[in-house]
């Protein structure tokens, strides 16, 4: 119950509760952001399993965000909601990572980001399924398995896009090209990730997820001969320095809560 | 010491008179958590108003507690369900029809999963014309009974659906997701 969920965030060491800040935060934009790109799908996707399809996936991400951040206003417990959290920010200071920095694009550069960020979000949510931390062990545990049919879903339409030649196959190299540097910034490491995984919150360290996720899509990506996203030191900016896309982005789905921030809709 | 037997709570319309004993000093007597979950059966899902929330195993938890409050606890079937709003009003309001407090809210302490869907339940599901939940290649067609069906989609009309058809008796339907 909530408030047995406040307590437990409110024995949380305060070194321990700011990484976790950062952890819960950067989990919820990643889903609130990548859930906003899939419903700008809602009515012009190219199939209508696909229209139905990108609108299901929305609504789960956005589900999984409200979630997060409802949990994350547990944490902070300082009076603001979730809603407040999700809406009442610019959007420098979002904190997903820039793979979900480049647009909508077409729908090859939809499917690879999809598929390239569900890969990436599982290996985040394996290391913390045994988390210390029970309220987000139960969250996780209910997430991951409806992320399974978001895989399953990136995974069929990847396969589709690479082994069709010409234009399906063209635009889907091109849009891995465009993501290749940014593709590994959902596992890039967080700020006091040490004391998270000291505290058990964390299973490991973002670097060990990184290579696992690494391990987990190497098979298919050599399957389908296409380049596997390049290993590099992260930039420190990887979930920062927001480009314009988001910026727009941020203008359409903090536009009816700027507009009256205490509707009730 | 006599007992009075009194209609208690805002209204009894919904699914029948319930009666509580009330003591000389004017105390109810407590529903029990089998009364509880008598009377959550009764709350049908809004999307599918054959089944009730018992039959999709969405309770969680169902007590009173010792200073006389009623707790419900609900397990919603996907995170974003947008009907689990619903859900709750619509079990707080049959449960106060007990003339008690009561609190009912959400919680992930563990996870819904297809499991919890009971054999009522799934019987309920077929004849509501939805199949089970199922891993996607075990489903069978809640129309003639035929493995012989394909999935269009795995994303259906609500989060927890699938659509299918079935190649025997050429008929659409809907599947529960397996999770």
């Amino acid at each position: 119950m909530t408030t047995t969920r406040a307590a437990l965030a409110a024995s949380v060491d305060p070194a321990t509760r700011a990484a976790l800040d950062e952890l819960l935060l950067s989990m919820a934009d990643d889903e609130f952001v990548i859930g906003f790109s899939d419903s700008e799908w809602t009515g012009i996707a190219p199939l209508l399993e696909e229209d139905v399809a990108m609108s299901s996936l929305a609504q789960d991400e956005l589900g999984h965000a409200a979630a997060l951040y409802t949990l994350l206003a547990e944490v902070r417990a300082d009076g603001r909601d979730a809603d407040a959290i999700a809406y009442d920010r610019s959007p420098d200071e979002y904190r997903h990572a820039r793979l979900l920095d480049h647009g909508r694009g077409d729908w090859a550069m939809t499917i690879a980001r999809r598929y390239l960020y569900d890969t990436a979000d599982g290996a985040r949510l394996g290391g913390l399924v045994a988390s210390s931390f029970s309220p987000l062990r139960e969250l996780v545990d209910k997430i991951r398995r409806e992320e399974r049919y978001h895989v399953m879903h990136a995974t069929t339409w990847l396969e589709r896009l690479a082994a069709r030649e010409g234009e399906p196959r063209e635009r889907l190299l091109a849009a891995l090209e465009e993501l290749a540097p940014d593709a590994a910034t959902v596992v890039a490491p967080l700020a006091g990730e040490e004391r998270l995984v000291e505290a058990g919150v964390l299973a490991e360290p973002m670097a060990v997820l990184e290579a696992r996720w690494r391990a987990t899509i190497t098979p298919l990506f050599v399957h389908l001969g296409l380049p596997m996203p390049p290993v590099a030191a992260h930039p420190d900016r990887s979930r920062t320095d927001h480009r314009e896309p988001f910026r727009w982005l941020w203008s359409e789905f903090t536009s009816v809560r700027r507009s009256d921030a205490v509707a009730t809709w | 010491m006599a007992l009075e037997r009194v209609h208690v709570g805002p209204s009894v319309g919904r699914g029948g008179d319930v009666v509580t004993a009330v003591t000389a000093t004017g105390l109810a007597s407590p529903p029990t958590a089998a009364d509880l979950m008598i009377a959550l059966a009764e709350v049908a899902d809004p999307e599918i108003p054959g089944i009730s929330i018992v039959d999709l195993g969405i309770v969680h938890r169902a007590d009173v507690t010792a200073d006389g409050r009623i707790e419900v606890e609900l397990l919603p079937t996907f995170i974003g369900c947008p009907a689990i709003d619903a859900i709750r009003l619509a079990a707080s309001d049959r449960l106060a029809t007990f003339g008690r407090p009561v609190d009912v809210s959400i919680t992930f302490e563990v996870p819904w999963t297809s499991e919890r869907i009971t054999a009522g339940g799934r019987r309920r599901l077929r004849e509501s014309g939805f199949a089970p939940p199922a891993e996607p290649h075990e489903v069978r067609c809640p129309f003639c009974d035929s493995a012989n069906v394909t999935m269009d989609n795995a994303f259906g009309p609500t989060l927890c659906r699938s659509l299918f058809y079935c190649r025997t008796c050429r008929q659409p339907f809907e599947s529960f997701k397996a999770i």
